[in-house]
């Protein structure tokens, strides 16, 4: 048997063959432009940089736009592996717990001398191994994310407390520099941190659109039994994406001690919704199957800027908050929208 | 030409103290169309899944070109080249028609872009959708980089007929792809069918269309109460006898037309 794509094509001599004139294909190019998910957050994200600049005197500078990245790099890193899960059709509510406990894991262990390069390993080990546990109970047994990560956050949130009710002081050393050293380009300062969480937002973009498992991680969230049908194994996929972003999480976890060396169990509060409000404002649709990696940086980015720029125009933080929310529930409104109009 | 390419026997299927097929036989030859019909509840549908390796049976055997076949889900089936349609499209919506038509067969780059770095073949893999598409005279897709949920469900079910074709080495198997078609859709997925049939792939089509499986198919299998009730031929029998035997208002003819 010849290759089964062509081995029809040479038996079926008189087919018509489809032509794309050059006027549809420019339509499709611009349609392509205009349906590009990152086109709305980027857009939002220089709207709102270009009205801070106008209105405030401080916005624009380099200090300021250099703090506003590196305070995108912890919560961004978290919000990418949120942004996978959510793609399957999930939710994570405990990533923030997870890192957490990654960060006391690492600090007691770096604090006993253990060794830096071991504390780094136990670190990535309980993060990505408590993805795991999500991801096998979601995908084995079935039972709906949401309420697996509750219960795994209630949980965490109590082991941790149990694991150590102080602070852990990590001294300045080679784990700390790992993400909180840098260069400075004149004033603007690289931290490792930064570079690392920009790669990982390309890395994880090239996996999603090409390879082979991003497109599956796009199925699974779609129609998962269509997915299931076409001859994926949907549950591979599922366990692959809660063990990446577990380690994703761990990522977080080294990147939280560039930022600062204590540790502690109540670190972090708004850290899990904090990454549900970049994925939803980067346009990734909670209904799972649409959305991409560069969205959710930028929904990062844009909460910073609107917290940044609103205080710097001497808003009360309280109204920061109130902004966010409209914008959550706007992001989420235009998402529902759109996929009505698609069917 | 005209040899057995898929083939079953005596088989059961139970679900609980139901008997949904009852030793059922089922034969599908080299360049044929063989419509499948049946009542409601006849289990045709069990039979059909068995076929596709969808459920597996409680007794009886599957051949496929004479050699016995044991499949135990839906990717066992389709490794061995039968590709199945189903009534509710197996389709993930917000990806375009080549990543749909290519969805688990994903082809990656040659070298080490495709060895190491898991690249995929984007360009070859539209290419080959392309080709598909031409070679079944499929001209009403604008583009083959549209997403689906941008397609009516006419489109889509082309789309999803053309992906079985391309992949169907053996047989492809329909199910109920004019349900939700108007007229005009219907006659080009029957057109799509023959095409299929004139590239030397059976077709198995499960319908409850009735002029529809008189127009295309070369064959009728009847189901009634769990088994093949007869076999018959669309030239030799009236629309009504047909339903008459299916309905059991009529006595199936003896012999299993050929």
């Amino acid at each position: 048997m010849a290759d089964p794509v062509t081995d029809p094509v040479q038996s079926a001599g008189a087919a018509v063959v489809v032509r794309e004139s050059s006027g549809t294909r420019v339509a499709t190019a611009v349609d392509h432009v205009f349906r590009n998910p990152v086109l709305g957050p980027l857009a939002a994200l220089v709207l709102a940089c270009v009205a801070f600049s106008l209105f405030t005197d401080n916005f624009l500078s380099v200090d300021n736009l250099s703090l506003i990245l590196q305070q995108s790099v912890v919560v961004g890193t978290l919000a990418l592996g949120q942004t996978l899960i959510v793609l399957t059709g999930g939710i994570d509510l405990a990533n923030g717990a997870i890192m957490v406990l990654g960060t006391l894991v690492i600090a007691r262990t770096a604090a006993a001398a253990t060794g830096q390069v071991t504390a780094l390993l136990l670190g990535l080990l309980v993060c990505a191994g408590l993805g795991a546990v999500s991801g096998l109970i979601v995908s084995r047994l079935g039972l709906p994310p949401f309420i697996v990560t509750l219960g795994l956050l209630t949980i965490l949130q109590a082991a941790s407390r149990l694991y150590t009710r102080e602070t852990v002081l990590v001294e300045e050393g080679p784990l700390t520099l790992l993400s909180g050293g840098g260069y400075f380009l004149g004033r603007f300062q690289v931290t490792a941190g930064v570079v690392v969480v920009l790669l990982s937002v390309l890395v994880l973009h090239y996996a999603l659109t090409r390879t082979a498992w991003g497109r599956h991680v796009y199925a699974v969230g779609n129609n998962d039994l269509a997915a299931k049908r076409t001859g994926i194994d949907v549950k591979r996929v599922l366990l692959s994406v809660y063990v990446l972003a577990g380690a994703l999480y761990a990522l977080a976890a080294l990147q939280a001690f560039g930022r600062s060396p204590a540790t502690s169990p109540n670190a972090f509060p708004t850290a899990n919704l904090d990454t549900i409000t970049a994925v939803v404002i980067g346009g990734t649709s909670l209904f799972g199957g649409r959305g991409t990696v560069l969205g959710t940086y930028i929904g990062a980015l844009i909460v910073l800027v609107l917290q940044s720029g609103l205080t710097q125009a001497g808003i009360d933080p309280l109204y920061q908050n109130i902004v966010t929310g409209i914008l959550v529930i706007a992001a989420v409104a235009l998402d529902s929208i759109t996929r009505r109009r698609a069917r | 030409m005209n040899g057995t390419v898929l083939e079953a026997r005596g088989i059961v299927k139970r679900y609980g103290h139901v008997t949904a097929v009852a030793g059922a036989d089922f034969d599908l030859r080299a360049g044929e169309v063989l419509a499948v019909i049946g009542d409601n509840g006849a289990g045709k549908s069990s039979l059909i899944k068995v076929l596709s390796g969808d459920v597996l049976p409680d007794a009886g055997e599957v051949l496929l070109d004479g050699e016995r076949v044991h499949f135990r889900s839906p990717h066992d089936a389709q490794a061995a080249g039968i590709e199945t349609v189903y009534q509710d499209l197996a389709m993930a919506p917000a990806l375009d028609i080549a990543t749909n038509l290519f969805l688990g067969r994903e082809i990656r780059r040659k070298g080490p872009l495709g060895s190491v770095l898991r690249m995929l073949d984007v360009k070859e893999m539209r290419r080959q959708s392309r080709e598909q598409m031409d070679a079944l005279g499929i001209t009403t897709l604008q583009s083959i980089t549209q997403p689906v949920d941008s397609l009516s469900g006419g489109q889509r079910q082309t789309v999803a007929v053309a992906r079985a074709a391309a992949f169907g080495r053996k047989v492809v198997i329909m199910d109920e792809p004019t349900a939700a078609l108007g007229v005009r859709e219907s006659k080009g997925v029957l057109d799509l069918i023959r095409r299929i049939r004139d590239t030397g792939i059976p077709v198995v089509l499960i319908s409850h269309d009735m002029p529809a499986v008189f127009e295309v198919a070369d064959r009728i299998h009847i189901h009634r109460l769990g088994r093949r009730a007869a076999v018959v031929r669309p030239g030799d029998h009236h629309m009504n006898e047909v339903v008459g035997i299916m309905t059991g208002a009529l006595p199936p003819p003896a012999a299993v037309a050929s």
